[in-house]
């Protein structure tokens, strides 16, 4: 199991603002998808760059290792994208999503770059595809990467080689030295020795802090400690927490964070896309208890995929079980561990550590509620349940054909919406005020546009806007003086 | 060892039927990697993944690694995912398995020996038999007649070439294969034409000398080979048929078609297998069928000395060293003939086999 470590503590007699020979005219902390379009794009203007990467090689890349996607707005057909996919439609998503929550000029910024951003991205070697088989609904507004995440993550880390980039990994940022708003260098520690590391001009990428628990428990008390992290280990929010405690403006929400419901026996971090579960609409959700607690069949599964996450984190325990019976098992796509089956209701819930009699009990009661009607899985096929104090809306079928097949949900954190401010620039602000030299790209600065629920492939297009803006920003900072 | 190279961690040999359905299983519920190729497009059709599926899929499999160096499951990582070594041990089990008498099969995917010693056998033997000085400028046939030729290299080929045929239909029924339709064929003949698979989707190529990094070296070596390959086994058709048919024996001279097809085969024959010598030696053994690695070196090497020494005869016919390289130019032509069926080259039938049986599966 992979762990690990917090920052030592800094060693601050390292600090010497103002002396010493600086690194690189551009520093970059954070080696993801927002980092390294920001390295690209400073060196691309004539900077040259330094790139702190807090995971060893493997692991590099941040959360953009899992991702597979960007969602881009097209007026005609782009590359691997069908048909067209209007600003305006893209935005409207955006509305729906955020439930108004976010910033129309910036939102609308990176809508409008990202098409641009398409063509640079395969400039840079990233390798497009067409929709992976079950993601058809994707197709016209989302560019898949060809092998995912990661291996985008690996041909921008290739440019940023071939354009003499210097990476270092392994190598975490322990402490900031900015004064009046001008970033002068940062504490780093790398090979088990802390430098201080000074650059004209700095780009912080380095993500949320999702994978910080016992940050996550200050909103969440106890809970928290159940939670699996879907992502990234290394995401801790070190830098973060170091950018508001010397005033960077603040935006998001400090207490939320983006979950959905996984299998319940994914590793506690980094068990990424193959941890899902969409079995939910089609199946009676328990809590430990034994006791139904939400309407399994709102919407359709990708509508609804994000808010299961909260409903788990909100049950005893933080956990909740989703049975289905032979007659839905072929109706979404399998979790990368078995299903517990058995032949007999009583068998399964026992199985899962169930209460026996409350359990059956409930699905008993759930399967007479059960109304007649044609079911449609991809569809709301308005087949609902009647007279429970928890009704289930679509696809309401009684678990009665063996056998049966049962997974534990846990509540599986994907990201976190604290984040800093920037501007349109992708500056930061300290009190409403422009920065001297530090600019923002990625999950850091997301919640900006991003104050509420997800969009599939966004952060990507988020993270690639900002972090080109942010690098040439940065970069010309330097070259032009 | 550079950046790249540290991306690739201790790796799983292990080829029990478990531990490919624990790999191909983390795969299906992923398919980030269904754009690269063909098994890939096989996996994403499956949940479970019985025997036959495996063998199936492991034999659409070029050892690209381009799903390696993008998967997010790789060690360090605890799902440790090396579909790239899993699938090439799978591979060699199933000729091992299918491809008759199996200990000899075993021991040629294996080990260096048995390409040593055929070789070193041979050479003593056709020494021994035409009694004719190693240091001779003869013309071709004074060395060796024709006929005593076709007398050794006709069994010397048939043999392993009805091994191979049992093999393949054993391999065929273990898959559970329809019976085959010339649509199938012609599919899986078009696709290795053009080695469509190993362009890695979209063109990018493999991830194979260069780590992480996309090169198409590897699928114009292999394509060299092959073709040099069928360009020299042409040569020796037509040389036949004009020996018999048109009674025209050997030399020819250079602007007839057995030496066009020859020599411009082996050319491309020998710097094929040279440039994938080459690659092999760079690219990270932990990625293919580790306990094989050396057998496959030899078997390259030895096709590489088809090539090769065909070349030299060529160029050297009329000299003084002409009959001992006649010598050792048929002892490895030979011993590759015997190889067929029980070493490396048993991969490209199998792989047609699979992509016939992949013809069937998609159109279904």
């Amino acid at each position: 199991m992979l762990k690990v470590l917090d920052a030592p503590a800094a060693d601050r007699s390292l600090i010497t603002p103002g002396a010493g020979s600086k690194v690189a005219d551009v520093l970059v902390i954070g080696g993801g998808n927002a980092g390294l379009c920001a390295a690209i794009s400073a060196a691309e203007a004539g900077a040259s760059v330094t790139l702190l990467e807090r995971a060893p090689v493997p692991y590099r890349g941040g959360n953009s290792r899992h991702t597979r996607n960007f969602r881009c707005s097209h007026e005609d057909s782009l590359g691997v994208l069908s048909g067209q996919y209007g600003v305006d439609e893209f935005y409207d998503d955006l509305l729906r999503v955020t439930k108004g929550n976010t910033d129309e000029s910036l939102a609308k910024m990176v809508i409008r770059n990202a098409p641009e951003s398409y063509e640079w991205m395969a400039r840079q070697g990233v390798i497009f595809q067409p929709s992976l088989s079950g993601t058809l609904s994707l197709s016209r507004t989302n560019a898949f990467f060809l092998g995912g995440g990661k291996a985008l993550v690996n041909a921008y880390y290739q440019r940023c080689e071939d354009l003499g980039i210097k990476i270092h990994y392994d190598a975490t940022v322990i402490d900031l030295h900015i004064e009046n708003k001008e970033f002068d260098g940062a504490l780093v520690e790398m090979n088990g020795k802390q430098r201080y590391l000074r650059a004209s001009s700095v780009v912080i990428a380095a993500g949320g802090f999702e994978a910080n628990k016992e940050w996550l428990a200050d909103a969440w008390g106890e809970a928290a400690k159940n939670f699996l992290i879907r992502g990234t280990p290394y995401n801790r929010g070190e830098v973060l927490r170091q950018m508001l405690s010397l005033g960077a403006d603040s935006i998001g929400d400090p207490t939320q964070c983006h979950a959905v419901a996984i299998d319940g026996r994914a590793p506690e971090y980094d068990g990424g896309i193959v941890t899902r579960l969409d079995c939910v609409p089609f199946s009676v959700v328990l809590n430990k208890h034994g006791q139904r607690f939400y309407d399994e069949g709102e919407d359709v599964w990708p509508k609804r995929y994000a808010i299961w996450g909260r409903l788990v984190a909100a049950q005893p325990d933080q956990v909740a079980y989703s049975l289905v019976d032979e007659k839905s098992r072929e109706l979404f796509m399998p979790s990368v561990f078995p299903a517990i089956s058995c032949n007999s209701l009583e068998e399964l819930t026992e199985k899962l550590g169930l209460p026996l009699e409350q359990s059956v009990e409930t699905i008993k009661s759930f399967n007479k509620s059960c109304g007649t009607g044609e079911f449609h899985a991809t569809e709301l096929d308005g087949l609902c349940t009647r007279g429970l104090d928890v009704e289930k809306t679509n696809w309401a079928r009684p678990l009665d054909t063996p056998p049966f097949y049962g997974y534990e949900l846990r509540p599986g954190v994907t990201f976190t919406y604290l984040g800093i401010n920037v501007d349109s620039t992708a500056r930061v602000t300290f009190n409403n005020k422009q920065a001297e030299n530090i600019w923002a790209a990625g999950e850091i600065m997301a919640g900006n546009i991003l104050g509420e629920g997800y969009l599939a492939g966004f952060g990507m297009t988020i993270g690639t806007v900002f972090g080109r803006i942010a690098g040439q920003q940065a970069g010309q900072y330097v070259t032009n003086g | 060892m550079s950046q790249m190279d540290s991306t690739v961690g201790i790796s799983r040999q292990i080829v029990d039927h478990e531990e490919a359905q624990r790999q191909l299983g983390i795969c299906t519920s992923c398919r980030y990697c269904e754009g690269y190729c063909a098994a890939f497009k096989s996996v994403t059709r499956h949940r479970a993944f019985d025997v036959a599926t495996v063998s199936h899929i492991a034999n659409l499999c070029h050892n690209c690694r381009g799903c390696y160096y993008a998967c997010q499951y790789t060690e360090p990582h605890e799902f440790s995912l090396n579909i790239p070594a899993l699938l090439a041990n799978v591979r060699a089990q199933n000729w091992e398995e299918n491809i008759y008498p199996k200990v000899v099969t075993r021991q040629m995917q294996r080990h260096v020996w048995p390409y040593v010693l055929l070789t070193v056998l041979f050479i003593v033997l056709f020494s021994t038999a035409v009694g004719a000085p190693w240091a001779s400028a003869l013309p071709f046939y004074s060395v060796i007649s024709h006929n005593m030729m076709v007398l050794i290299f006709l069994p010397l080929f048939v043999l392993p070439v009805v091994a191979l045929i049992l093999g393949l239909r054993r391999y065929w029924r273990s898959i559970g294969g329809d019976p085959l339709k010339l649509v199938h064929v012609k599919h899986a003949i078009a696709s290795a034409a053009t080695m469509k698979q190993l362009d890695g989707g979209q063109g990018q190529g493999c991830n194979y000398e260069k780590g992480e990094r996309y090169t198409s070296v590897r699928r114009w070596a292999h394509q060299a080979t092959m073709y040099g390959f069928l360009l020299c086994f042409l040569s020796t058709s037509v040389a036949t048929l004009y020996h018999y048919l048109l009674n025209s024996p050997a030399p020819y001279s250079f602007f007839s078609l057995p030496k066009l097809f020859g020599v411009s085969g082996g050319l491309l024959l020998t710097c094929g297998c040279a440039v994938l010598i080459y690659l092999k030696r760079l690219a990270h053994a932990d990625l293919g069928s580790q306990k094989r690695q050396r057998a496959e070196f030899t078997f390259t090497t030895l096709l590489l000395l088809v090539g090769l020494t065909g070349l030299l005869l060529y160029w050297c016919s009329g000299t003084p060293v002409a009959g001992g390289l006649l010598i050792v130019h048929l002892s490895v032509v030979a011993t590759f003939f015997i190889a067929i069926p029980y070493s490396k080259m048993s991969h490209g039938f199998f792989r047609l086999a699979a992509l016939c049986r992949e013809s069937q599966l998609a159109a279904r």
